[in-house]
């Protein structure tokens, strides 16, 4: 426990989150691959997404068996981040809508892919559906 | 009386530890000194990226032309096959993530007194962030020349798509590069019997280090390639 003798923990742990994280990693490609979209592929990929920030720092870079002045150190100021963030995306969304409904910014414009500037050479048809999302 | 034998008490743990820490003229920290300054430095590296995904949020939200789609851009045709959404940047966490499991064993192999095997780990850690920036390079590359995306414009859709990827990604490997610099200097040193009589505390420093490059992938491989 004391940090002073190092951090030192039986290897079975660190093989076991090792494993974890391959599999939390292909359930994320997994939600890309099988194209779940809309809220489910929000709520998916970052519950995905937050399980393996908290394991690796947790467990690989210790922070669970660390003294409570470390752990406040390093995890309070990103705390307080998550409110920037938050302040942040609600000044975007309101810029959004404003540019929308008052600048007559066009809402239903569709992004191009590479098939429809290529010409599609890679033979497939069905892969006009993406451009929808 | 019990006020001495409190001090002589050790560490006490939880809330009463971090009062306890932070109280006047005491070490703060009880941790080696290197340590400490790394994980300040990652306190401040983590403001650094949490600028740019938020810049990345901004931007993206308040941008009305549509953003392109990452899964068709970001999609690689195998041997002749249809183009596969994301493969490479799919292999590409995988290797980091190896790496990272590579590194938790030789920060164990360290505290073990097992040079050998600590040395050949961190070896194959840097090894990994390698191939990992070797990939990076050829992502840019492609996107560069073949789908003509520019930091200031792409045929696709919001212009901002390229500034930011080449800001975020670019700067990312950077630190995967300063990494397998920092690696290799450790790896040498560690060979070199220079940290027997220092302990090896320095290759869980660099570990935490390698692990928080992992860490701001695993936010990038959600928020710009898979949101």
């Amino acid at each position: 426990m004391s940090s002073e003798a190092g951090q030192q923990h039986p290897l079975g742990i660190y093989y076991k989150i090792w494993i974890l994280l391959f599999v939390l990693s292909g359930f994320s490609y997994a939600v890309d691959f099988y194209e779940v979209q809309g809220a489910m592929r929000w709520t998916l990929v970052l519950l995905f997404m937050t399980l393996k920030a908290g394991f690796i720092t947790a467990i690989f870079m210790h922070v669970v068996w660390e003294r409570m002045a470390l752990v406040a150190t390093i995890l309070g100021p990103p705390i307080v981040l998550l409110l920037f963030i938050s302040f942040m995306a609600i000044e975007g969304n309101y810029t959004e809508n404003a540019r929308f409904s008052y600048m007559g910014h066009d809402r239903d414009a569709v992004a191009l892919t590479p098939e429809d500037l290529h010409g599609g050479g890679h033979g497939g048809e069905e892969h006009g559906e993406e451009a929808e999302h | 009386m019990s006020e001495a034998a409190l001090t002589q008490a050790g560490p006490q743990e939880g809330m009463d530890g971090l009062v306890d820490d932070w109280s006047s003229d005491k070490q703060t920290y009880h941790v080696p000194w290197g340590k400490a300054m790394m994980w300040i430095f990652l306190v401040s590296d983590t403001f650094i990226f949490t600028c740019f995904l938020t810049a990345y949020l901004h931007v993206r939200l308040t941008t009305t032309e549509p953003w392109p789609v990452q899964g068709a851009i970001f999609a690689l045709s195998l041997f002749g096959s249809d183009p596969i959404p994301l493969i490479l940047i799919a292999l590409m966490t995988f290797i980091l993530i190896t790496s990272s499991g590579t590194m938790a064993l030789a920060v164990n192999m360290g505290y073990r007194k097992d040079k050998e095997k600590a040395f050949w780990l961190i070896c194959a850690t840097a090894f990994f962030g390698l191939c990992f920036v070797g990939m990076q390079m050829f992502e840019w590359s492609k996107l560069i020349l073949d789908e003509g995306i520019r930091p200031w414009e792409n045929p696709f859709g919001a212009a901002q798509f390229g500034s930011i990827f080449f800001m975020i990604t670019g700067f990312h490997g950077l630190h995967v590069s300063g990494g397998v610099i920092y690696l290799m200097w450790v790896a040498l040193r560690v060979r070199r019997g220079h940290y027997d009589d220092k302990g090896y505390e320095i290759i869980e420093i660099v570990g935490l280090y390698w692990h928080f490059v992992d860490l701001v992938w695993v936010f990038i491989f959600a928020f710009f390639y898979l949101l």
